[in-house]
């Protein structure tokens, strides 16, 4: 990419984070904010911009990719980064009081550069060391740092204030690894970023076929992820106390209808007393 | 005791019963049971795989539905607004909901390829009435994706009532979106809207 274009990017980026500031004040002002969201006109108009750069560069560069890299290559260039990442992952995992699962990220790393030739291939896994995917953001969050509100960041997409604040470290730590010219650096990162985004290829028909609106689906996918990463795969327990086997419906067999109908009108009389009127 | 009271104590019985007598797979044999069976004919079927949207949906009407409580699914999905819709709205936002899940994901069965679905260790007592059953998707050179069902027991079967993908619920990813739905333009919005997306899909399949 020349200097012109992105020149040109930067100042519609600009141009986008003006726009969306002046939307975001405006935007308070009208609809209730989704409490996790405080900063939902300026991420709009950042997603909106990101979606643009993905369906002009991104996404086409990722399609060919995905179309002209056979299976083997793809999980060897796949591995290559994920080993790098085990460092970081490793620390991360210390710095968060994990130290098994942090030497097991530390022999992965020894055994994968060995055996597995630079990290193309994943021995690691195979001898039963599982692989981690920890990162300064979790840490932080391990440490009790809270997530802060959701924010989008240009190109990088769905983060929080938190992670897009410990983004930088991470970058700089797991390309440190790689060291050459410039234009070296650049085509390594672009390989890893059209690599990434060719495994999100599939997850694309999801958002387009599933979403009533792409930009709160991509949010809420965005922060519930991060949530089950940051806890280790066990997050919270969400509220679910909507639904009882007493609501009178489909599942209930017919026999049993009735039964259920006593009880669920006696449910519902005390619901509504309970239930605040401001829905 | 009045007959209606009866009525429900016998039902019991026999629900109790009959229970025994052919007791459904546990949460853990009948995700495996449904898992493998729908992998094994996605991969035995050249038009599912070659794109056939519609006969992957055939495939997870008859065999997938049956074992997932869509009705809990949508209430998980509305949220407190579920409180306040009526029967025939409850009724009507399943539907819609249902259809819109199914399309979904039965379309990205077609773009399943040469992943495999791994258990992890089952942590559950045979009397529970909740049950998590926690697997693992592996494809070679891409980290493993964590796939969770959460079972419940609705008389003598297990019915899947959420599925967390990589820690993505599929069902409560829906509920800001639809909460903001419901308050722009209410409940009846909510299910126009729902059956627009699907109508705008049925359009772009066909």
């Amino acid at each position: 990419m020349d200097t012109k274009h992105k020149d040109a990017a930067m100042s519609r980026w600009l141009a986008a984070a003006l726009l969306g500031a002046a939307l975001g004040v405006g935007g308070c002002a009208s609809t209730p904010a989704n409490p996790d969201d405080p900063l939902e006109g300026y991420n709009r108009a950042v997603f909106r911009f990101n979606d643009r750069v993905d369906r002009a560069v991104l996404k086409p560069a990722a399609k060919t990719y995905d179309e002209f890299t056979p299976l083997p290559v793809r999980a060897g260039i796949g591995n290559f980064f994920g080993n790098l990442e085990d460092i970081w992952t490793g620390v991360n995992n210390l710095m968060q009081g994990k130290g098994a699962d942090g030497l097991s990220d530390f022999a992965r790393v020894v055994i994968n550069s060995t055996l597995g030739i630079l990290g193309v291939f994943d021995i690691a896994t195979e001898m039963g060391l599982e692989k981690h995917d920890e990162d300064l953001g979790q840490t932080l969050g391990a440490w009790g740092v809270g997530e802060g509100p959701y924010f989008v960041l240009p190109i990088f997409g769905p983060s929080t204030v938190r992670d897009a604040a410990a983004k930088p470290v991470d970058l700089v730590v797991n390309g440190g690894w790689i060291q050459g010219t410039m234009a070296q650096e650049a085509s390594v990162a672009g390989v890893k970023l059209v690599h990434t985004r060719a495994n999100l290829l599939a997850a694309d028909r999801v958002l387009d076929e599933g979403a009533l609106d792409r930009y709160t689906y991509v949010r809420e996918a965005f922060l519930q992820r991060r949530r089950y990463e940051v806890f280790d795969g066990r997050p919270p327990r969400r509220d679910d106390d909507y639904y009882s086997a007493l609501t009178p419906g489909l599942v209930a067999e017919a026999s049993t209808v009735e039964a259920l109908s006593l009880a669920t009108g006696a449910g519902r009389v005390a619901g509504a007393s309970v239930t605040p009127a401001g829905q | 005791m009045n007959m209606s009271m009866l009525r429900a104590v016998v039902a019991t019985i026999v629900m109790g019963l009959s229970s025994l007598a052919w007791a459904g797979p546990g949460p853990e044999d009948l995700t495996k049971q449904l898992t493998e069976e729908v992998l094994s004919a996605v991969a035995a079927d050249a038009e599912i795989k070659a794109g056939d949207t519609e006969k992957a949906i055939q495939l997870v009407e008859a065999r997938v539905l049956p074992h997932f409580n869509f009705e809990h699914m949508t209430a998980l999905a509305v949220g407190r607004d579920w409180r306040a819709a009526s029967p025939e709205q409850r009724m009507a936002l399943t539907e819609q909901f249902r259809t819109l899940l199914v399309r979904t994901y039965s379309n990205a069965l077609t773009q399943y390829t040469n992943q495999s679905i791994h258990f992890k260790p089952f942590r559950g007592r045979p009397d529970d009435e909740d049950a998590l059953v926690r697997t693992e998707i592996r494809q070679p050179g891409a980290q493993a994706i964590q796939m969770d069902f959460n079972l419940e027991r609705v008389g003598a079967d297990w019915k899947v009532y959420d599925v967390v993908v990589a820690g993505v619920s599929l069902v409560t990813n829906y509920r800001a979106s639809f909460a903001q739905q419901v308050r722009q333009s209410g409940i009846d919005g909510l299910i126009e809207s729902l059956k627009a997306k699907n109508a705008e899909k049925v359009a772009a399949q066909s």
